[in-house]
């Protein structure tokens, strides 16, 4: 049994006795199930988009179509289908069409290396958290080229903001993959996602201390790698109209705004394997199930692992102010890549001295909560202390 | 023709046709993108030599970072399309064909001289053993090619810097 990527093509598209006609046709049955689950989760995180920042500020969000605004995103889908496709007089046309499709394919592959459950994976490649990191890569160069083919001086410098962050937080990024690989002992998010079978302190975040600190910097990385707040600096729509998509209209400005929404999925995802026990729920005797129904299970239990961390990037996304670039590049470069360095470090020599054993693991939850809890009576009594310093009226909603 | 072979010549028309467009092209910034094309192509002919971790380490490397800072670094100095002129009035062809002939001579004798060989059966794994090389055998080569892009990184920062103080003062 072999996992190169050729070899899945040819189990999958049977290209031996098939030719060339069998890979035509397989492409297009299994592209159209990741298509179909790229756009119900393109539409599902922008409805909730839509509703969790309406909550935030006091608002209700879309509620006439459909129940609670269900069906607005579809609506808003099809009135961008009906729209003019412009392209600016002096772009450059063929990237101009070529970076949507650029940018959508770097997500939409990514896809394919998901588990959603030990069967329900397209491809169990053996590098398949490398994959995905290698194919992310390729959306910073769609949008760079976006900027440059508008022919646009917002654009351009949308595509010059992003390109900086993107290839700085890609280094943070890799190395708390790296972390979750040290702990598994391999790069395939199956394996890695098994080794955290058992109750819920066996999961990687419980693991060692370090890996808790890793989570953050993955999480913040991974903020600033889907250009959300407060790192949105590359649409920042204060000062560049909205940055390097800002010439696109009709389906293509659409097919950017899908893009982003499954990075966002693709993103919690794999934060979901290394961190948060993939499919797994923690429970073993759910765990052990196995059959369709385990999958089934699996497949319910990831995703909604995966849409808990979507919810709080934008929980972040309406809560922060957006930072200047030089605050963006210091966070990154001055504390995220030694913080990262020194706890990838400490992480490999925890992994070599220490044995795994479950009373750790219930001691690192204790601890957790115990901090949290800590935390939170600190943040009240500052808040409390700055009330009565600006002699603020306390409101009530 | 069988599968391989179809796959093998789309590959390599992936690489040379952008690599003659990126020698024939006027524009600097139409020539970073061409280069997009002889990249991926170059990683998939690794992918279908069974060689993953490798063609992966061509998109994640080349494409997703130097083509990215390539780009990068064009646009942050120029915000218009920038025109290759041709400089000398008439095109020196014999220094030209001599360096041409001499780095294909190289190339080719390294070629023939590789000692090609099959390997039996399929590829188990793709990154594991070349890791294990990286970090035995091959250690020495890896630490000093390490230390190479260390001492490149200081030097290009430290040039950087100098031009900016003095451009301050």
């Amino acid at each position: 049994m072999t996992y190169t990527i050729v070899n899945h093509v040819l189990d999958y598209f049977e290209l031996e006795q098939g030719g060339l006609w069998s890979l035509i046709g397989a492409i297009a049955v299994w592209a159209a199930p990741i298509t179909g689950f790229v756009a119900i989760v393109g539409l599902v995180s922008i409805w909730l988009e839509r509703k969790i920042s309406a909550h935030i500020q006091c608002r209700l969000g879309p509620m006439e179509v459909g129940p609670h605004g269900l069906l607005q995103t579809l609506a808003d889908g099809i009135k961008l289908l009906g729209k003019e496709d412009l392209v600016p007089k002096n772009a450059d046309r063929a990237l101009f069409a070529l970076a949507p499709m650029m940018v959508f394919a770097a997500t939409f592959v990514s896809f394919a290396c998901i588990p959603f459950s030990e069967k329900a994976i397209i491809a169990d490649l053996d590098i398949g958290i490398f994959f995905i990191a290698a194919v992310g890569s390729l959306e910073a160069i769609g949008v760079v080229m976006a900027g440059w083919s508008s022919n646009n001086k917002w654009s351009l410098f949308g595509a010059v903001r992003a390109a900086t962050q993107v290839v700085s937080y890609e280094i943070p990024l890799s190395l708390a993959l790296l972390a979750g690989v040290l702990c598994a002992g391999s790069m395939s998010l199956v394996d890695i996602s098994q080794a955290q079978g058992g109750w819920i302190w066996s999961w990687f975040i419980f693991r060692n201390p370090f890996m808790w600190i890793m989570f953050l910097i993955y999480f913040i990385a991974s903020l600033a790698e889907c250009q959300r707040a407060p790192f949105d600096l590359p649409e920042a729509e204060s000062e560049l109209v909205s940055g390097f998509h800002t010439e696109y209209s009709g389906m293509r400005f659409a097919i950017f705004f899908l893009a982003e929404y499954g990075k966002m999925y693709v993103v919690s995802a794999v934060g979901v394997v290394l961190f948060f026990g993939g499919w797994l729920s923690g429970i073993p005797a759910i765990d052990g199930i196995g059959g369709i129904t385990g999958n089934l299970i699996g497949a319910g239990v990831m995703i909604t692992k995966s849409f808990l961390l979507v919810c709080v990037q934008m929980w972040i996304r309406w809560t922060l102010p957006r930072i200047r670039l030089d605050q963006v590049m210091d966070l990154c470069l001055k504390y995220l890549l030694p913080i990262s360095l020194v706890c990838l470090m400490l992480i490999a020599v925890w992994q070599g001295l220490m044995p795994t054993f479950d009373e750790f693991g219930i001691a690192m939850i204790a601890a957790m909560a115990l901090g949290f809890m800590q935390m939170r009576r600190i943040y009240r009594k500052a808040i409390e202390a700055s009330k009565t310093r600006l002699s603020l009226p306390t409101m009530k909603v | 023709m069988n599968w391989e072979a179809v796959v093998f010549w789309a590959m390599a028309t992936l690489v040379l046709v952008p690599a003659f467009a990126i020698v024939f092209s006027r524009n600097i910034v139409h020539m970073a993108f061409w280069l997009l094309g002889t990249l991926m192509g170059v990683s998939g002919l690794y992918l279908l030599l069974g060689a993953d971790f490798l063609g992966m380490t061509q998109i994640f490397v080349y494409i997703g970072g130097i083509n990215v800072l390539l780009l990068f670094g064009i646009m942050l100095t120029r915000s218009e399309p920038v025109y290759v002129r041709r400089l000398a009035k008439r095109p020196k062809l014999a220094p030209g064909l001599i360096i041409g002939a001499f780095t294909a001579f190289t190339l080719v004798s390294a070629l023939l001289g590789a000692g090609w060989r099959n390997v039996p059966g399929e590829p188990t794994e793709t990154a594991g053993i070349l890791g294990a090389f990286l970090l035995s055998e091959y250690i020495l080569p890896f630490e000093i090619i390490s230390v190479l892009l260390l001492v490149v990184l200081i030097g290009a920062a430290y040039i950087a810097r100098r031009g900016s103080r003095e451009g301050a003062e």
